[in-house]
């Protein structure tokens, strides 16, 4: 098994990791570029709040600004757990 | 009117400076008046790059803060006609920099050239940031390397938000990606990104790809860019890459790897 293995070499190459590596963090960033810099604070503070009252974790929270030509909308959307 | 266009990158160490120098000598050589401004200030290089280093007496900051005039700043190249180098302050700080003074020079300097080239500081702090405000064009020159890449879609996304053709919602800054260090056997080996891998990350054109090559160590020993070699790859992938710029249709080369006689793989050696 071993031996048939060292000839086969399936590693993929280290170029293709970095291609999917650049691809998620880069998609991750632009989303994130066109918002105001007051953002991650408010969804902080936002997520102190609800945290009063339900137990939830902080990806349960998303903050968004979605820009529409001169108006811009803020999404709030938070993920209550079942027992809420 | 000239054409404005910033050579910038975000990551440092990728090649800004050899390619400003290479690309602004390039439209030189092709007829074009061409100005390279070093936006580096308190690191510049650009003039060591293009071997004027000895003639700088007034610098950008100076003629900014009226104690020069720009004839008096402006280092005519010794190599090509049509060609003006105007140094970066090594003394100052960079807030010297201000953005009505950037604005009145690249303004004079317009009347008289065809191009003005901004050569951009690493970062994304003040000197990058004047350096690609008045910008109709970008040249964004990316590594084939991971954070290079990133860094390139950071300084994508300022061009498209901070520069003035943004602010004042004209026309976007046109962009074109110059691959810089490419070295072909490496991603035949799959071990560096392909061009078409960082184009389809960075989605936008491709203006040039040059690479790895040891002509562009030499050229910035002796302060010659490199371009003014045309027996190397990397002084070839440059004036293509001029044409490109001034509209002509030229093929992308070193893009395919070599193909080597039995007795150069046998024997080895011979890259390059």
């Amino acid at each position: 098994m071993n031996f048939l293995e060292y000839f086969k070499r399936e590693q993929p190459c280290s170029a293709n990791v970095a291609k999917e590596r650049l691809k998620i963090i880069v998609a991750h960033e632009r989303l994130s570029r066109d918002q105001p810099d007051y953002l991650p604070r408010l969804q902080r503070e936002i997520m102190e709040v609800v945290a009063r009252y339900v137990k939830i974790a902080e990806d349960h929270v998303q903050v968004t600004v979605d820009h529409n030509g001169n108006y811009s909308v803020l999404e709030l959307n938070i993920t209550l757990p079942k027992s809420a | 009117m000239a054409k404005i266009i910033v050579i910038t990158s975000g990551k440092g160490g990728v090649g800004k400076t050899t390619s400003c120098a290479s690309i602004g000598t390039g439209l030189a050589m092709l007829g074009h008046k061409t100005v390279l401004i070093d936006f580096d200030v308190g690191l510049r290089n650009l003039d060591l790059i293009m071997g004027c280093e000895r003639r700088v007496v007034y610098d950008f900051i100076n003629v900014i803060h009226g104690e020069a005039s720009l004839k008096q700043a402006l280092i005519r190249d010794k190599r090509v006609e049509n060609l003006f180098i105007l140094p970066a302050s090594q003394t100052r700080d960079k807030d010297a920099l201000t953005q009505e003074g950037v604005e009145r020079v690249l303004k004079e300097l317009s009347t008289d050239f065809d191009f003005i080239l901004c050569d951009s500081p690493a970062g994304i702090e003040h000197g990058a940031h004047m350096a690609m405000f008045y910008a109709d064009e970008a040249i964004v020159v990316t590594n084939p390397e991971v954070s290079s890449v990133r860094d390139s879609d950071r300084i994508l996304g300022l061009l498209n938000s901070k520069t003035q053709r943004a602010i004042e919602g004209q026309e976007p800054i046109k962009e074109h990606l110059l691959l810089a260090r490419y070295d072909v056997e490496r991603v035949e080996e799959g071990e560096m990104l392909t061009l078409e891998d960082v184009c389809e990350i960075l989605a936008i054109p491709v203006i040039g790809v040059v690479p790895e090559s040891e002509a562009v160590l030499k050229a910035s020993n002796q302060g010659v860019p490199v371009v003014h070699d045309q027996t190397t790859d990397a002084g070839q992938a440059y004036l293509d890459t001029v044409k490109r710029l001034l509209g002509e249709q030229v093929d992308l080369k070193f893009i395919h790897p070599e193909k080597r006689s039995f007795l150069s793989r046998v024997f080895g050696g011979g890259r390059r």
